[in-house]
């Protein structure tokens, strides 16, 4: 009894991660029709700026008994989570605008930009305009603004090839070729991450106190993971909260049903995806970070991989689009796993998670709580 | 419209401009005729990667001791180049590497693996070339069974799952669990050795539970494992997991030591695990700052005077790969890959710094085997045992 509850609580910590995202992969999919499966990427980009900033960017001070630094770390633990959610919704926003958007609505001319980034890019690196991520947060910030600058000059000059390119070409919107993008930019991410972040696998150190609470007749939950609970929870009553009570959720909610008919009511639908993007990026952000950090695993440019197969499993599970139903899908793979993974099948822990997908999708084509006629976010 | 020509035109020169950068010159390789300028010797480490600690110990081992062996005049007034090819710790990458090393750098010897799957990896293909290999700590022991071109400088798992078995007897332990790395022929030999060895010494194996390398979480394993009440968790798997699953073994309260091999020694380790390593220990092989032998302590000063920090057990076997390959070079009748390996072959009682090294009939060396206890952040001397001593 007492190991079936510690698994349960296993499942359940490890089911709100992967809940958290799945919400990214449901509300993108929810808008869009679209698998965005760089989503995965921006969970590993999190974890990562949690370990740039945790070990280099901020002044985080060794553990020892003295409060005032425990009370200091913790502050500065959270001023990590908010910075890695800020980036990380920065970088879906980015993705969307330069992957996905112009195959929605055809190459623009602000697309000329996004070219004059990316041929600056390996410019910027040849003169060594990066500092390393591990030099500090400055000098991180000085790099990312002269290479934005140089990118926006180049970007300008860029228009008239653009604009040449953009009145030859005839836009052929379809859901396959998004998928191919989505694909493309996480491989992007993936591989950019060996060159950017490098190839060793990093380690954050232990940065906030933890302790072991006994509950229950030897039920053992440690600090880490309750945190890792209570903010996914508290994150996601947010995420209900604006998807249901304001004016941009109820975009969303209607961009969901009908993009057509809410552009023609008057909705910006462009911005409103941005937005989508960035609760998604943020959600994974905060995900990443609090992995990364709290449970000490190692971190590598594929550490986004396998969470985000799961991830996207979870959303099918529980009906593409659907917000409660990516949560419900997230906490069954968590405590399927935590369960075949402490039985004697623990080899097939990861195989469980797809057995599952593929069952349910023989019983609900349109996952647990997914309505065949019309998904709603 | 002229104006937009000009600029992909001036794109194109500046892309030709980039890709200029990836050309490299190749060097002269064969002299004037009837002979070499310079003995090749190709090296392929994990340089970066999972376990990327590991390649770059012995890789600057191995350079060492080929630098030595040129400033003390090289081997039959010829100096020694080495190669060197990074294998990102992937065994397909391993195999194009060693290819390449092979076919284009026509090199007479290779050097390298640490990581048993990844000299699996590349010794069938220097025994389908016969040049051979030695592999300066690659302990499974299906890696010298590819050929007889394949040799191997340090113990086997067998012998290292034989020591932790004993060793775990001698410490008292009546009850040890096992959770392995499913997905790497290290740790599965290694584990299997060691159930057979300590069930033969009158032990009992309470369970045994997989993870895989990558995994993040393995709180359920362990809580299984802690639900057996084992004296001890034997985890034969690699510092870049180890770390992990101490740290997590510790917050599910399964507070009894954990048992390693030599996949654990990496500066890497404590700094994963923080201190949750207290207390355990894992078999290495025979190099300590401990052991006062005067080879060793001046292999400890020259690589320190070298690469700025002190070295580990790895380096030293990178070393002791090295010096016997420069030993062999000087007995073959001539430089040739088969003249080589014949000389190879005849290896005995070598005075490496690791140990003596005699190449037996598997073209395996018996070396003794040290356990390392760990003490807060600190890795100490803890045990000896010698091959005589576990009498396989």
């Amino acid at each position: 009894m007492r190991i079936f509850i510690q698994q349960l609580i296993f499942g359940i910590q490890l089911g709100s991660l992967y809940a958290l995202i799945a919400l990214g992969y449901t509300m993108v999919y929810g808008v869009l029709r679209l698998i965005n499966f760089a989503h995965g990427d921006v969970y590993m980009v999190g974890a990562y700026i949690g370990f740039y900033a945790c070990t280099y960017w901020l002044p985080f001070q060794r553990l020892s008994a003295d409060p005032h630094a425990t009370i200091m770390n913790i502050i500065l633990a959270v001023v990590v989570l908010l910075l890695s959610m800020l980036l990380c919704g920065a970088l879906g926003v980015v993705i969307e605008r330069f992957a996905y958007r112009p195959l929605r609505n055809g190459l623009g001319i602000t697309d000329a930009h996004f070219w004059g980034f990316a041929i600056s890019l390996p410019v910027a690196f040849h003169f060594h305009l990066f500092h390393k991520l591990s030099d500090g947060f400055g000098e991180f910030l000085f790099g990312i603004v002269g290479y934005l600058m140089i990118g926006g000059i180049v970007g300008y000059a860029l228009r008239p090839v653009i604009r040449w390119i953009s009145l030859r070409t005839v836009l052929s919107p379809s859901r396959l070729n998004a998928l191919i993008t989505a694909i493309g930019v996480s491989l992007l991410l993936e591989n950019g991450g060996w060159l950017v972040f490098g190839p060793n696998p990093e380690f954050i150190g232990t940065m906030v106190p933890e302790r072991n609470f006994k509950i229950l007749g030897g039920v053992i939950i440690n600090s880490s993971q309750l945190a890792i609970l209570m903010i996914s929870l508290v994150l996601m009553l947010i995420l209900r909260h604006i998807v249901l009570h304001t004016r941009t959720g109820k975009a969303m909610r209607a961009i969901s049903h009908d993009i057509d008919a809410a552009k023609m009511m008057g909705i910006n639908t462009d911005q409103v995806i941005s937005v989508t993007f960035a609760i998604g990026g943020a959600l994974a952000g905060a995900g990443g970070m609090m992995v990364g950090v709290l449970t000490h695993v190692q971190i590598t440019p594929l550490f986004g991989l396998l969470p985000g197969i799961k991830a996207f499993v979870a959303a099918v599970i529980g009906g593409p689009g659907n917000i409660p139903g990516a949560v419900l899908g997230g906490i069954i793979m968590g405590v399927a796993e935590a369960f075949v993974g402490g039985s004697s099948l623990s080899t097939y822990r990861d195989a469980i998670a797809f057995a599952i997908l593929i069952i349910i999708l023989l019983v609900r084509p349109a996952g647990l709580l997914g309505r065949n006629a019309a998904e709603k976010v | 419209m002229k104006g937009v020509h000009r600029l992909v035109a001036g794109m194109l020169a500046v892309g030709l401009i980039l890709s200029g950068y990836g050309c490299r010159t190749h060097g002269v390789k064969i002299g004037g005729p009837g002979g070499l300028q310079y003995i090749p010797v190709g090296d392929f480490s994990s340089l970066t990667g999972d376990t990327a600690t590991f390649g770059t110990s012995t890789h600057n081992g191995l350079a060492l001791a080929i630098e030595q062996a040129n400033a003390a005049g090289g081997v039959k007034n010829l100096p020694i180049k080495l190669y060197t090819e990074d294998d990102q710790s992937m065994p397909d990458v391993a195999r194009t590497v060693v290819t390449k090393l092979i076919t284009e750098d026509h090199v007479i010897a290779v050097v390298g693996e640490v990581a048993s799957t990844r000299s699996l990896a590349a010794a069938p293909i220097c025994q389908q070339y016969k040049i051979p290999m030695i592999t300066p700590a690659s302990t499974n022991p299906a890696v010298t069974k590819k050929g007889d071109y394949i040799f191997r400088t340090c113990f086997t798992d067998d012998f290292q799952a034989a020591v932790m078995a004993h060793f775990a007897h001698d410490q008292g332990y009546k009850r040890v669990a096992v959770f392995k790395d499913i997905r790497n022929d290290y740790s599965i030999g290694i584990a299997k050795i060691f159930e057979r060895e300590f069930t033969k010494l009158g032990g009992t194996i309470t369970g045994e539970q997989t993870y895989q390398e990558g995994d993040t979480d393995f709180k359920a394993q362990l809580n299984t494992l802690k639900g057996q009440n084992p004296d001890a968790v034997l985890i034969p798997g690699y510092y870049s997991e180890v770390g992990t699953i101490a740290r997590q073994a510790r917050e599910i309260g399964l507070n009894v030591p954990l048992l390693g091999c030599d996949g654990w020694d990496s500066p890497k380790l404590i700094q994963a695990a923080g201190n949750a390593l207290n207390g355990c220990y894992f078999s290495d092989h025979y190099f300590s700052k401990d052991i006062k032998d005067p080879a060793m302590q001046k292999f400890f000063a020259d690589y320190k005077a070298k690469y700025g920090y002190t070295p580990d057990a790895l380096a030293a076997l990178g070393f002791d790969a090295g010096n016997l390959l420069v030993d062999a070079l000087k007995r073959a009748k001539s430089l040739t890959p088969s003249a080589l390996r014949d000389a190879l072959a005849t290896t005995k009682d070598f005075p490496g710094i690791t140990g003596k090294i005699t190449i037996d009939a598997n073209r395996n060396a018996r070396k003794a085997a040290i356990i390392m206890k760990i003490v807060g952040e600190k890795k100490v001397l803890y045990k000896v045992y010698t091959p005589e001593e576990i009498d396989q």
